[in-house]
């Protein structure tokens, strides 16, 4: 039995307390890895695994939320806007023990509720359906309006793709949540460069993506997104920034931990074959059944 | 054009709807200067990736902003241009619908909207990537009109109308790959004008879309238990081809609508509408689609056959319905 799942099983028993568990970020790698070659199926794994560390540190340290009772009124709300990279939230839900390994299994099965986009339910901590880009963040918005109004202390959590900042529907979040000065809300931005067809070439030469969030009004943090103590500091100015919103700029790598999946966008969706499955492991640094 | 024939059909069926509306294009666009392929950031995802390294300067990639790609069309369009613009259905017609609207329908910018992956196509990616509300949504657009070719040979036939075509058109694409072959060699195809592929009888299917073969696969696998199905494609939906159903009715007991879209407001809507206002036939009017509601996913043939519009599940509606008349 792995740590996690010992911690699991220990938060079961105790109940309600919150647990950090001691997730690590390349069981969150394995994870993506396995439930992708499992399914048999094309799946979004580079963008999956370049928000890995970012994921990591948000629900380990920086959420409030308690997986053994996803309902909690008081809970922080994370919204996965960049959708497609359902993989990489499914892999650190389960880890963080939202739900099992058998419930996992069902990932892109006929019929199942994991797909390859979020479809809203709460019971197992998937707050929002997203995979039409560009939603995210106002839904983000307006849920955290509500907590300013009746006065919670609960903050949303917002991640967002930097091709998926080519919507306009996200500007124009940007400017009002500036404008209502609101900081109960946080954007990831999770900037691996690539989008669908290849490079953001949007956000690559004459306007950069930092500067745009700061020419918003936003509160700009930018960071090594691989970075475990940057991703903490910046997740701790954040919250210490009480004038309006932060966008943590998280610069990435498309594919990372995976050497041949690196920068090379024909694994934003695709097909993990066997072949290619021990490829994975062995970059991963673990051993294959054959050695 | 390139020759529809029993080895093409098999070839473009097994590389798919998608993949073949790109290398449609890339082939009209190398005869062509005139033509220009826009896209939001789904070039890959719609066969046209060898289009944009062949053509560069006829390929414009938006950026995953759709509202801004109808626009951007529009004013090609209005330069002259024979403008393909595509993306999955919900975002074409939806995200930007309102687009679609002042651009295309008020202003009537002779942009070529091309729906990819509609209706269940896009399988495991779910209900955000499903388009099955986008007719009714377009339908109601005034001076759009609306194709929805049933197979890949109908793809190379309706990019060829639209080309130099001076109205803007809706372009509904459904079917992955191993789609239904529907035509194996060259046939009569005009805008507004519906293809019969089995003659009126006394049940007639009206279907548009992949889903007309699967019509005929039902038809052709009651056939040996003494019915006798006609079908025809009603491959324009908009405006409907009125002398065709209006035959069809005078012909049939039962007609019945299949269609990959919601019940409401689609070509079922579009057949009702058109009889209401022409007056009942004798015949019973019977429309099969998408119920209310977002239901559970999974792979295209799944979606089919677990919503009964696969052939199997279209033969067995044909049954219950000739049982109840
Ligand atoms: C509104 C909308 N348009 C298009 C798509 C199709 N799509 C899915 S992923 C993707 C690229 C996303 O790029 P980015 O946001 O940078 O994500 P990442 O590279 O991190 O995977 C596109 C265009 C979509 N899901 N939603």
């Amino acid at each position: 039995m792995s740590l996690i799942e010992i911690n699991v099983m220990r938060s079961r028993v105790r109940g309600l307390r919150t647990i950090i568990y001691m997730v690590s970020d390349l069981d969150i790698r394995k994870t993506i890895v396995d439930i992708a070659f499992k399914c048999g199926e094309s799946a979004h794994i580079g963008g999956s695994l370049s928000m890995v560390e970012l994921l990591n540190v948000l629900f380990g340290e920086v959420l409030k939320h308690r997986p053994v009772e996803p309902e909690w009124p008081d809970r922080d709300l994370f919204i996965l806007s960049k959708g497609h990279a359902v993989l990489g939230y499914l892999a650190v839900l389960h880890l963080y023990g939202y739900f099992d390994a058998d419930k996992l299994a069902t990932f892109q099965a006929d019929g199942s509720d994991l797909i390859a986009h979020p479809v809203k339910k709460l019971q197992l901590g998937i707050e929002s359906s997203n995979g039409s880009l560009g939603q995210g963040l106002s839904f983000g918005l307006g849920l955290a309006l509500g907590m300013e109004l009746k006065n919670e202390d609960r903050r949303v959590y917002v991640m967002l793709g930097d091709g998926e900042c080519n919507e306009g529907s996200v500007w124009e979040t940007a400017a009002l949540a500036a404008e209502r000065g609101t900081n109960r809300l946080c954007a990831i931005v999770d900037e691996n460069h690539f989008r669908n067809d290849g490079a953001v070439t949007t956000y690559a030469n004459k306007i950069k993506l930092a500067g745009i969030w700061r020419a918003f009004g936003w509160n700009v943090i930018e960071i090594d997104g691989h970075d475990r103590e940057q991703i903490c500091g910046a997740f701790a100015a954040a919250r210490a920034y009480e004038e309006g919103p932060t966008a943590i700029v998280a610069s990435t790598v498309k594919g990372r931990g995976i050497d041949f999946m690196e920068a090379n966008n024909d694994w934003h969706h695709n097909r993990i074959t066997s072949n290619v499955y021990k490829d994975c492991l062995r970059a991963l640094g673990l051993e294959t059944v054959d050695g | 054009m390139v020759e529809i024939s029993k080895r093409n059909a098999r070839t473009w069926s097994r590389m798919g709807i998608r993949a073949i509306y790109g290398q449609a294009l890339a082939g009209y666009a190398a005869e062509n200067p005139n033509v220009i392929a826009v896209s939001a950031d789904l070039g890959r995802s719609s066969g046209l990736d060898r289009f944009s390294k062949e053509y560069p300067n006829q390929f414009i990639n938006t950026g995953i902003a759709e509202q801004n790609m109808v626009g951007v069309a529009a004013g090609l369009a209005r330069s002259g241009f024979d403008v393909f613009a595509s993306t999955f259905a919900p975002f074409a017609s939806m995200r930007a619908s309102e687009q679609v609207r002042m651009n295309m329908g008020y202003m009537g910018e002779p942009v070529k909207l091309v729906a990819l992956g509609s209706g269940f196509a896009m399988g495991l990616l779910g209900n955000s990537h499903y388009g099955l509300e986008d007719l009714a949504v377009m339908r109601a657009i005034p001076g759009l009109t609306i194709v929805s070719p049933a197979d890949c040979a109908e793809i190379y036939k309706t990019l060829e109308a639209c080309i130099g075509h001076r109205k803007p058109v809706y372009i509904r694409l459904t079917g992955g790959v191993n789609c239904p072959i529907v035509y194996e060699e060259d046939y009569d195809f005009q805008l507004g004008k519906a293809v019969w592929i089995k003659p009126a009888a006394d049940i007639t299917l009206v279907s548009a879309g992949t889903t007309v073969g699967h019509c005929r696969s039902a038809a052709d696998a009651l056939a040996g238990e003494g019915f006798t199905i006609g079908v025809l494609n009603m491959h324009t939906i908009k405006p409907l081809d009125k002398e065709a159903l209006a035959h069809a009715a005078a012909v049939s007991c039962t007609l019945i609508v299949v269609e990959e879209h919601m019940r409401t407001g689609g070509l079922g809507s579009a057949v009702l509408e058109f009889f209401a206002e022409v007056g009942a036939p004798r015949c019973r009017i019977v429309t099969y689609g998408i119920p209310d509601r977002y239901g559970e996913t999974g792979t295209y043939p799944y979606m089919l056959k677990t919503s009964g519009l696969d052939a199997d599940g279209i033969a067995r509606l044909i049954k219950r319905e000739t049982a109840n008349a």
